[in-house]
């Protein structure tokens, strides 16, 4: 009997040919990237449930129908590019209250839970929105282009605080990522996603 | 000419010839100044006159038959029309047969039920379909809940496509939709509520409301115009808040699927 995979991908379709169809172990981050227009984007919102597809997601086994929606999605948690904020403070946003070290980790202090959220930069936003998620202790991040805004030093400090959660719990990650330095410091496998719908998932030795 | 038995003076085509006259006044002085609006202003006046005339002759019609079937009848195409006009003063509406219903099943639910209140509870004309009551009192009921209705669906669907980032965002983060939508459900229903809230609080203050003002000039006592008038008022209040409630209702949930996601692609392309 083979063991049950922390998450699998099964027939996800739409986009892609053939249908998509892949898994991520349990303290795995796999890259994904591609060029615009291929879905990497689409893959993880319908990852997240978060858009119609046909196919299957599951989670240790359980299928994403199986569980409410809400449920779902706070156990595979979504990052996005631009990370949306509605209140007029930073810590408002935060579900539960994200520990010290993990704020300072990514250089900022605890005041900045006071901050208005119209002072952030996008970088701060970034960074942010991802520790956001974290302090909710997802099963699964779906992270799209983490990094995009962010300098050499705060790149390398959220690369760390991801693979640090990784190896503190059993959690997975998919990364899309443009870097390919940067796919390879992270992950050992790659999805890549063709233009022309096709697709292909790569091994480093 | 003297009052007649309704206490109402009767208009001959001189009159309406007169006010006539001074649309055509309007007319020249917008048509020297340039505004193009000229023409805007003779279609809806000549619009006025041809569809309350014919509107006029229909009701005599019907009032003379005083008979179910034509009462149902012309209230059905009351609300047919209220549930076209809803839809069409939408900017961002459901697409298909949901773009209709949300509309005109929601108003059918809250200004019939009302309607029936008033009819049978209430008023209690003999019989109580008697179209000089039911048809008038449906038409304010309507009117009014139509205003709401347009006005909810309409925030509701524009600011659920403006803010999809926000929304979408909170349910990355595991919310439920009632609570990512929360803040768009609440502006959508003070809208829909606002216009007949303000219509209450300026009542006899700011505004005389067209309906006692007409009593009145057909010779009703100003204190028993003004009974009416609270009635009315509130009728309109509970058929069109519980039609904006309930369109709100129908709205989210085409907007949002089973699994909770917002279904944008159901709103249609606003037309330029």
């Amino acid at each position: 009997m083979t063991e049950t995979p922390w998450l699998a991908v099964a027939g996800l379709d739409g986009l892609w040919q053939p249908p998509l169809a892949f898994t991520v172990a349990a303290r795995e981050c796999l890259a994904v990237c591609g060029a615009s227009g291929t879905g990497k984007t689409r893959l993880l919102r319908m990852i997240a449930d978060l858009e119609p597809h046909a196919g299957e997601v599951r989670l240790r086994g359980t299928p994403s129908t199986a569980l409410p929606p809400a449920r779902w999605r706070r156990q595979v948690m979504l990052v996005p590019a631009e990370t949306a904020w509605w209140g007029d403070r930073v810590g408002e946003h935060f579900l539960a209250p994200p520990p010290e070290e993990a704020l300072a980790r990514l250089g900022f202090a605890p005041a900045v839970l006071d901050w208005p959220v119209a002072r952030l930069s996008s970088g701060e936003r970034q960074r942010l929105g991802l520790l956001r998620a974290l302090v909710l202790r997802p099963a699964v991040l779906l992270l799209d282009e983490p990094t995009a805004n962010l300098d050499a030093d705060n790149t390398a400090a959220v690369e760390a605080l991801v693979a640090g959660y990784l190896a503190q719990r059993p959690a997975a990650a998919l990364w899309v990522s443009h870097d390919e330095a940067q796919r390879r410091r992270l992950a050992r496998r790659t999805l890549h996603l063709l233009e022309d719908g096709r697709w292909r998932l790569e091994q480093r030795a | 000419m003297a009052a007649g038995t309704t206490g109402v003076i009767p208009l001959t085509a001189a009159d309406l010839a007169i006010a006539a006259g001074l649309i055509g006044l309007l007319a020249l002085l917008t048509w020297r100044t340039g505004t193009g609006q000229t023409r805007p202003l003779l279609v809806a006046a000549a619009r006025t006159f041809v569809q309350l005339m014919l509107l006029g002759w229909v009701l005599d019609f019907i009032f003379a038959q005083e008979r179910l079937p034509w009462t149902a009848a012309i209230m059905a195409v009351m609300l047919l029309m209220a549930g076209h006009e809803v839809r069409a003063r939408q900017h961002r509406r459901l697409r298909g047969w949901a773009g209709y219903a949300t509309g005109a099943l929601s108003m059918a639910v809250s200004t019939f039920s009302v309607l029936l209140l008033a009819l049978l509870v209430i008023v209690q004309p003999v019989p109580w379909y008697l179209p000089q009551y039911a048809i008038p009192l449906l038409g304010m009921l309507l009117g009014n809940s139509m205003n709401g209705v347009a006005l909810a669906l309409d925030r509701l669907t524009e600011n659920a496509w403006r803010q999809r980032a926000l929304i979408e965002g909170r349910l990355m983060l595991g919310m439920r939709w009632q609570e990512a939508m929360s803040e768009v459900r609440t502006e959508a229903l003070r809208s829909g509520l606002m216009p007949i809230i303000n219509a209450m609080a300026a009542a006899g203050v700011v505004s005389l409301p067209g309906m006692m003002t007409g009593q009145i000039l057909s010779g009703t006592p100003p204190l028993e115009a003004v009974k009416y008038q609270v009635l009315i008022m509130f009728l309109i209040a509970a058929a069109s808040g519980i039609g904006t409630l309930i369109a709100v209702r129908m709205a989210l949930g085409r907007l949002f699927d089973e699994r909770e996601r917002l279904r944008l692609e159901r709103l249609a392309a606003p037309r330029t």
